[in-house]
């Protein structure tokens, strides 16, 4: 955030203006990673529905994208975790029903991915 | 202007709150505070006020639905005593920090261990440093009339903090008087409507309350509050001035009886006050120049005032409904703190009365007079009345 303010000139209490938590990534706080295999995924979105920082994004694809057993999956489908904000709680690999995401230490992920 | 009704304190604070028409009180019972809510209970029920009432199962849910009402933008109330006080603890102090105008009764009752139900201060004096305004009543009457003024006072724009309306329980609570009622219009137009600058459910204008604020921010946020307790000391009077004009009652800081060249006087609050004239004005006819001083506001204290009265007697007692384990009692406390940049000091002694509510009669402030006339005291020691040794 920017220079701190003094008393005077912040807003009244702790109030502050909204969506501040946008620029509060969390992200750094993880000692686990979610490793997505989109080859597994069926795009049901309980992932998305059951993440609490709401850190997998979607979108909708006309020409859709390949999944699980080869099919294309149209429509809304997830992208790979924003790890801005992903804590790394892992409630998404614990609900995901085609188990296509698995929880790995943050260090033996980030050691072997190649940035 | 006004009618004459037969009300105990909590009846005539359930009035004010009936006259005021709160958006949303929050119900818990606990003795004595219990029939405040009980009658608005009734005003609920019988559709004569357009509140909505919350049951809840506690009080510490009593005041987080206050603060949740008071942060969506409506105007608040709950009511409590002693164990539901402490209970709502951790919320009594977010309270002030959220910055709501939440206005609070309490009807005054000792601290459990050993559980008592009567009344001392033990509560609301182990509150007075979180940051409510606190209004301390001698009578129903002050009781009510310390409502109407507390909603305005919460609420105004340079202050907005929290208010805690002190009654004694039972002997106020529970004491039937004649109490003046203004008529419905004359308070409706004297508290008006809560106009929140910002509030939750205003959905186009959204904003973040209650926040974590750590080492950078918090200090801050904490000197604002200091600020705004600073300024209701000044407000306070400005309203009192207000409401005023309606009751033609006045509404200092500390009110002063039979001041004028004393030798001795009491300070003391709340329902003893009452008993205490009656010793000042039974003196006062066998020729003893003693006087009474009762403090009303002690959250922000008037320190200035206080020395500025006090320093014009020879000696000053202060008797105090609660203890401070340890350390000089609430209200001796402060004023031992007021004397401080005095140049003449007067004699000062404290007193420790009343503690689980036992009575403080006539006879025994007739003998603490007497004993501080004598000047015989010793500021550095608490003395006790009604104790047995």
């Amino acid at each position: 955030m920017a220079e701190k303010k003094g008393w005077k000139d912040l807003m009244r209490g702790a109030d502050l203006p909204p969506a501040t938590s946008l620029e509060n990534k969390t992200g750094s706080w993880r000692t686990l990673r979610p490793k997505y295999d989109p080859s597994n995924c069926t795009h049901c979105m309980i992932c998305v529905s059951y993440c609490p920082d709401m850190a997998i994004p979607t979108t909708v694809t006309e020409e859709g994208v390949v999944g699980k057993d080869g099919r294309i999956y149209k429509g809304r489908v997830r992208l790979e975790t924003n790890f801005d904000y992903c804590k790394g709680c892992g409630i998404c690999a614990n609900e995901c029903p085609a188990k296509c995401i698995a929880m790995a230490r943050e260090e033996e992920v980030v050691e072997s991915s190649p940035k | 202007m006004f009618k004459l009704k037969a009300f105990s304190g909590a009846q005539a604070t359930a009035e004010a709150m009936r006259q005021i028409n709160p958006d949303v009180v929050v119900a818990y019972p606990i003795t004595p505070q219990t029939p405040v809510v009980e009658y608005f209970a009734q005003y609920v029920a019988d559709g004569i006020v357009d509140t909505e009432t919350i049951p809840v199962e506690s009080e510490h849910s009593a005041l987080s639905a206050a603060v949740g009402a008071a942060a969506a933008g409506a105007r608040a109330m709950c009511a409590t005593s002693s164990q539901g006080l402490a209970l709502m603890w951790e919320i009594v102090a977010a309270t002030p920090g959220l910055r709501l105008p939440i206005v609070m009764p309490v009807v005054n009752r000792a601290l459990s261990a050993p559980i008592n139900i009567h009344c001392d201060h033990s509560d609301s004096m182990g509150a007075a440093t979180v940051g409510w305004i606190q209004i301390y009543n001698e009578s129903p009457q002050e009781a009510y009339e310390s409502m109407l003024l507390a909603v305005k006072l919460a609420e105004h724009p340079d202050v907005l903090l929290p208010v805690m309306v002190m009654q004694d329980g039972f002997i106020t609570s529970h004491g039937v008087e004649n109490v003046k009622i203004l008529d419905d219009e004359t308070v409706r137009a004297f508290v008006g409507v809560r106009k929140p600058d910002r509030y939750l459910l205003d959905v186009h204008h959204p904003y973040t309350i209650g926040p974590l604020a750590l080492t950078d921010y918090y200090f801050e946020i904490k000197m604002q509050q200091e600020e705004a307790m600073i300024k209701a000391k000044a407000v306070y009077l400005e309203v009192g001035e207000e409401l005023s004009n309606i009751t033609g009652n006045k509404y200092p800081y500390f009110e002063e009886y039979r001041t004028e060249d004393a030798q001795a006087v009491v300070v003391l609050m709340n329902s003893s006050a009452g008993t205490a004239k009656d010793a000042v004005d039974e003196l006062r006819n066998e020729g003893k120049k003693v006087g009474l001083i009762k403090p009303k506001l002690f959250r922000p204290f008037p320190y200035k005032e206080m020395r500025d009265t006090l320093v014009r007697f020879p000696v000053v007692g202060v008797l105090d409904r609660s203890l401070a384990f340890g350390a000089y009692s609430p209200l001796y406390s402060e004023i031992r703190n007021s004397l401080f940049e005095a140049e003449k000091k007067p004699k000062i002694q404290n007193y420790v009365y009343g503690l689980g509510g036992r009575d403080l009669f006539k006879a025994e402030v007739k003998k603490t007079f007497e004993e501080l006339l004598s000047q015989n005291v010793d500021s550095e020691n608490h003395r006790y009345i009604g104790l047995r040794g």
